[in-house]
This record gives C-alpha cells, sequence and structure tokens, in this order.
C-alpha cells in the first residue's frame, strides 16, 4: 500500500500499524510525534492503528536539550 | 490634522513642524521617533503620524512607560500582541529566553510552568543570576520579568507538567511555547498539548545543543498547529553540551514565530 510520509510517497505491506512503521523507521515512540490523516495520536493509540493506502502520516522525533 | 502624541490623539495645524511639537510639549526631550524610529532633523509632520518624546535619562510615569518601551516597534504591533496570552513549559535555556523576549516586546500575559530550581550549571545559557541559585526557577523568572517589563501579567506554577495537569495551566493560552529539556518529554508534551487542543498552536523546539552553525536552525511548519524549531538533529548528549549562543538562536526562533502567529503570519 500506499503512504504518504512526511510528504513523500512510500510503499509498504497492508495491515502495517503506526508502531510497527516507527519499528521500521527506527524511531523510538516516546520522543515521537505521529499525526495521521491530521490527528495526534497518542502513544497508546498508536500500538494498535492498522494503516490503510493513501494515509497521509507526519513524523518529527524530537532530540534532547533546552 | 490628527498625529498621536506618546500614542495620545492630538489635533495640530497643517505645516507644523516635529520641532515646534517637542518646544511646546515636552522642550527637554532629546529623543524623537516618528513612527517608530528615530528622527534626528526638523520636519513638517504628517497626518496620521505617532511622534514619541522622550528625555534620556528620565523615570518615565506609570501611565508613559508602555508607550515609551514600545516606541521602537514596528507600528500597530503592540495593539494587537498586548492581550494575547501565551504559554511556556519550562523555563531553562529555552523558556528563560522565550520568556524574556515576549516580556519585552509586550505580549498581554504570560503563563510559565517549571519545576526546578535555579543552579550553578543553568548560568551558561538561562536567564537568570548568580544571586538566584536557589530559587525555584519560575519565581527568580517572574522577579526578572518584572524588572524588564512591569505591564506584562505573569502567572508561574512551580510544578511538573503532566499529561494530567496540562489542562490547568495552559488551556487558556492563544499559543504554547515547548521548552522542555528532555526528547520524550517534549514528545509526550506536543502529544498531549495537540491532542487536547487541536485549535491552539504549539512552538516546539529539537536540536539546539552543540556549537555547529547557527544557519543549520531553521522554523519549520510540521501540521497546521505545530511549528518546531531548531536544526532537528543535534542532542545533547555526553561530548555535546548546551550553550547560550545555540539556544539562544532557537529560542528566539520561537519567540519570533509566536509573535508572527499573533499578527497572524506564518512563522515559515
Amino acid at each position: 500500500m500506499k503512504l504518504i510520509i512526511n510528504g513523500e510517497v512510500k510503499n509498504y505491506q497492508e495491515g502495517l500499524t503506526v508502531q510497527q512503521l516507527l519499528e521500521k523507521l527506527n524511531l523510538s515512540p516516546e520522543r515521537v510525534v505521529v499525526e495521521l490523516n491530521r490527528t495526534i495520536l497518542s502513544q497508546d493509540v498508536q500500538t494498535h492503528t492498522e494503516l490503510k493506502s493513501e494515509d497521509t502520516i507526519e513524523l518529527v522525533q524530537f532530540v534532547g536539550g533546552g | 490634522m490628527l498625529i498621536y502624541l506618546n500614542e495620545n490623539p492630538l489635533e495640530i495645524k497643517t505645516g507644523f513642524r516635529l520641532d515646534e511639537l517637542r518646544q511646546q510639549y515636552k522642550a527637554n526631550a532629546d529623543l524623537m521617533l516618528v513612527n517608530g524610529h528615530p528622527v534626528n532633523s526638523d520636519h513638517e509632520l504628517n497626518d496620521g503620524d505617532h511622534v514619541i518624546l522622550i528625555q534620556r535619562g528620565e523615570q518615565p510615569s506609570a501611565e508613559d512607560l508602555e508607550v515609551l518601551m514600545m516606541a521602537r516597534h514596528t507600528p500597530g504591533v503592540h495593539q494587537q500582541i498586548k492581550h494575547a496570552r501565551v504559554g511556556i513549559a519550562g523555563a531553562g535555556g529555552l523558556g528563560s529566553q522565550v520568556a524574556i523576549a515576549l516580556a519585552r516586546v509586550g505580549i498581554g500575559q504570560l503563563d510559565i510552568a517549571d519545576f526546578d530550581v535555579v543552579e550553578p550549571s543553568n548560568l551558561n545559557r538561562q536567564q537568570y543570576f548568580i544571586d538566584q541559585i536557589g530559587m525555584p526557577k519560575v519565581s527568580a523568572l517572574r522577579d526578572n520579568l518584572q524588572r524588564i517589563n512591569p505591564i506584562t501579567k505573569i502567572n508561574i506554577y512551580n510544578q511538573k507538567v503532566t499529561t494530567e495537569n496540562i489542562g490547568d495551566f495552559f488551556s487558556e493560552v492563544d499559543i504554547l511555547v515547548e521548552a522542555f529539556d528532555a526528547a520524550d518529554q517534549k514528545a509526550l508534551l506536543t502529544n498531549c498539548f495537540l491532542g487536547n487542543f487541536p485549535d491552539k498552536f504549539l512552538v516546539a523546539a529539537s536540536g539546539v545543543a552543540g556549537y555547529e552553525t547557527s544557519n543549520s536552525i531553521r522554523t519549520t511548519q510540521i501540521t497546521d498547529h505545530f511549528y518546531l524549531c531548531g536544526d532537528g538533529v543535534t542532542a545533547a548528549e555526553p561530548g555535546c553540551g548546551l550553550m547560550a549562543p545555540r539556544v539562544g538562536i532557537v529560542a528566539h526562533h520561537q519567540a519570533n514565530a509566536v509573535l508572527r502567529l499573533l499578527l497572524n503570519k506564518s512563522p515559515e
């Protein structure tokens, strides 16, 4: 299926959850902000949210310092 | 015709000159600003001009202070932001500097939350003083802000911000500034605030450490209501510290993003 991640089109297998996508991208869930189709997903929702073709996802991983 | 002298409307005759105005209203003034810019030479005034007359070294009255402090603003800006309310989560290297910039520019109210106290290793980048070591950061910051601009209202919360209490501190703000240190806390705050208040703006920071070039620091729109300042990659970690210049640049990106949002301009 086709996902639009941070503006770029990528192909992944059907049935992928947000949590699995983060694992594939080597992103750490507790440091990431995920917006799926313009809605922010909390961490507990990410684990079981299944992605669908044409979903639009914005991902930001924070780094420490301030 | 109508001009504004220290922001008070004043009817003057056509052809009236700046120096005549000074002689008549504040003969001792040695600094004259017209429409936000200092003017050295006499000239005819125009309809709608905003004129500020200042005597250097003189302590202004409480009524005049606000007008005189904002005399170098771009005209019209202060009127648009003086009733705004901005939250700042964290009063460290980012938060203390964002707060000072926003107080100087004359934001109406700042709501600031932090649980920590001032300690010596903060002073390489945070806006505190030696004699404030041991004080709660929010109390020290409020003192400093009130010395800079007593008109900006300051609300402080000397507590850790959690997913449970975030609404108690920031449900009334127009914009929240994320100014935490730890990456997981930054993400938690962002998720929680944008999830609970989808119509409010969040201006966060990521990638502020070290002494890499300043030119890698950017303000980026991530989603409709979420802006991120920093280089996005340079983490504070063993061997890469946090120092005033680069943390300050990011803090001022955040402050300018807030200002632009309040003026209905895109921060990006």
